[in-house]
């Protein structure tokens, strides 16, 4: 089942459709539900290596649903420290879930500060709105 | 600026939440709760699609046997009347204009269902017959279900007129699912009743987004993907539609291709690995192209159809496809990649 369009408060966001929860020094990052929405069931998810690296603004993996792939955009900078294999294995937990079970990778930040340049979750739904 | 054309069901595409997308110049509904769902409805039970942006060509009056025989690939010959034939009007080189069905309602009374993108080339090759496109809207009703769901008792490739649900209309035993089922052919007038009528059966609505995936799980080419003015049915395994012992265009080619041999085959694969190969992607080892590709709803594996050197295109044989630069490993299977047991 599709989840219920919804953007969580706690969250930073990043323009192209990207979230990310920041705890001290790591942040957990996924797509967001108008991503997902816009993708329909996703069915595969080809994640970065863990112990890569990924930079802010660029490309570190791919979402495909039936009949399109995406790109994912980092919204941060550092290394892969945790990759999600439920989600390697389950795709369609991106649909379900974004936020919780549908998250994608765990990064150790480069670049702690990068977080004061992403988007509050009132700047993103206005983004949305346009 | 041409805008893009409406069926006469766009409406009730747009009430049921359908996601729309421009396809050969039409809004038409890509899905409606998702591909995967839809397609397993048209397995399992019965789904029904608008296929309305289809055009169809018609010819009849003395010679108009003769015409068409000399210019479709298939021999309507071998059809009485009230069947149908799947045929390919071919160029001077043998290339595929266009994939078509014929219905052949009387020696010299035709009826010809072709791709939407393809109605003026097509109409252009065989200027004689009348384009009637505005004239039907279509529906296709497919599944193993799908007959028993209309009440209908209906052949493989026989059609009739009669009425279905109150509605009067051509009833064709024809799709492009792999699944028994019908294609329903009204007055554009009638086509939101008819529609209104089969949803109520509980006949499930599925998009073009499904309609692809069906298609190429039962390995039936996609005009302009896998078959185009620049592919011959030998090279594309369509050899069974072309009756080489008659005249039409390009005939005298395809008999030299047959006899030479072609350089390359289009075979169906299926990835071992995961990821899901597209249209366009290089094929690295045999060396050649994907020009279909998608997930297969069915085996939840990525499955394709590729043009391939004819010496590696055995079922069995080893693939490498190029995944946006990642190689992933398949093999050649034998068509068709998935069929239901039964159907």
């Amino acid at each position: 089942m599709a989840a219920a369009e919804s953007y969580p408060e706690e969250l930073k966001y990043h323009p192209e459709h990207d979230w990310a929860k920041v705890d001290g020094d790591t942040a957990t990052i996924g797509i967001t539900w108008y991503a997902q929405d816009a993708l329909g069931e996703i069915v595969h998810f080809e994640p970065p290596e863990q112990g890569g690296s990924v930079a802010k603004d660029e490309s570190y993996g791919e979402v495909e649903s039936v009949k399109a792939v995406s790109d994912l955009v980092s919204p941060l900078s550092g290394e892969v420290i945790e990759v999600s294999k439920a989600v390697v294995d389950e795709p369609e937990k991106i649909n379900e879930d974004p936020y919780g079970e549908g998250w994608l990778i765990k990064v150790r930040l480069s670049d702690p500060a990068e977080v004061d340049g992403l988007l509050d979750v009132s700047a993103y739904k206005e983004l949305l709105s346009e | 600026m041409q805008t893009a054309r409406r069926t006469p069901l766009y409406e009730r595409h747009v009430a049921l939440g359908a996601r729309i997308v421009d396809f050969a110049g039409w809004e038409m509904p890509v899905q409606y709760t998702g591909i995967q769902e839809e397609h397993r409805a048209v397995r399992t039970s019965a789904g029904v699609f608008d296929v309305s942006h289809m055009g169809q060509l018609e010819l009849s009056g003395a010679g108009a046997l003769d015409y068409l025989q000399a210019r479709l690939s298939n021999d309507l010959d071998r059809i009485g009347d009230g069947r149908a034939q799947y045929t390919l009007l071919t160029n001077d080189g043998g290339g595929i204009t266009d994939d078509l069905i014929a219905y052949r309602r009387g020696d010299d009374d035709y009826l010809l269902v072709v791709n939407a993108a393809n109605v003026e080339p097509d109409h252009a090759a065989l200027p004689e017959t009348t384009d009637v496109s505005d004239r039907y809207a279509l529906l296709a009703v497919q599944g193993p279900e799908a007959l028993e769901r209309l009440g209908v008792e209906l052949e493989p490739f026989t059609f009739r007129d009669d009425e279905v649900l109150g509605v009067r209309c051509l009833v064709a035993g024809t799709g492009y699912t792999g699944e028994r089922g019908c294609e329903l052919g009204c007055d554009p007038d009638d086509a939101a009743r008819l529609w209104d009528a089969i949803l109520a059966c509980g006949v499930v609505p599925c998009g073009l987004g499904a309609r692809d995936t069906l298609r190429l799980e039962a390995c039936y080419p996609l005009h302009g993907n896998d078959i185009s003015p620049e592919r011959t049915p030998i090279e594309a395994g369509l050899g069974w539609a072309c009756a080489l012992d008659k005249e039409f265009t390009g005939a005298e080619a395809l008999r030299r291709q047959k006899e030479e041999g072609t350089a390359e085959r289009l075979v169906a694969f299926v990835l071992d690995d995961k990821g899901i190969p597209r249209q366009g992607m290089k094929v690295i080892e045999p060396p050649g192209e994907v020009t279909s590709g998608s997930l297969s709803p069915m085996l939840g594996i990525g499955i394709g159809l590729a043009y391939v050197p004819t010496g590696s295109a055995e079922p069995g044989t080893r693939v490498s496809v190029d995944l946006r630069g990642r190689a992933r490993k398949g093999h050649i299977v034998k068509k068709p990649i998935y069929k239901r047991e039964g159907a």
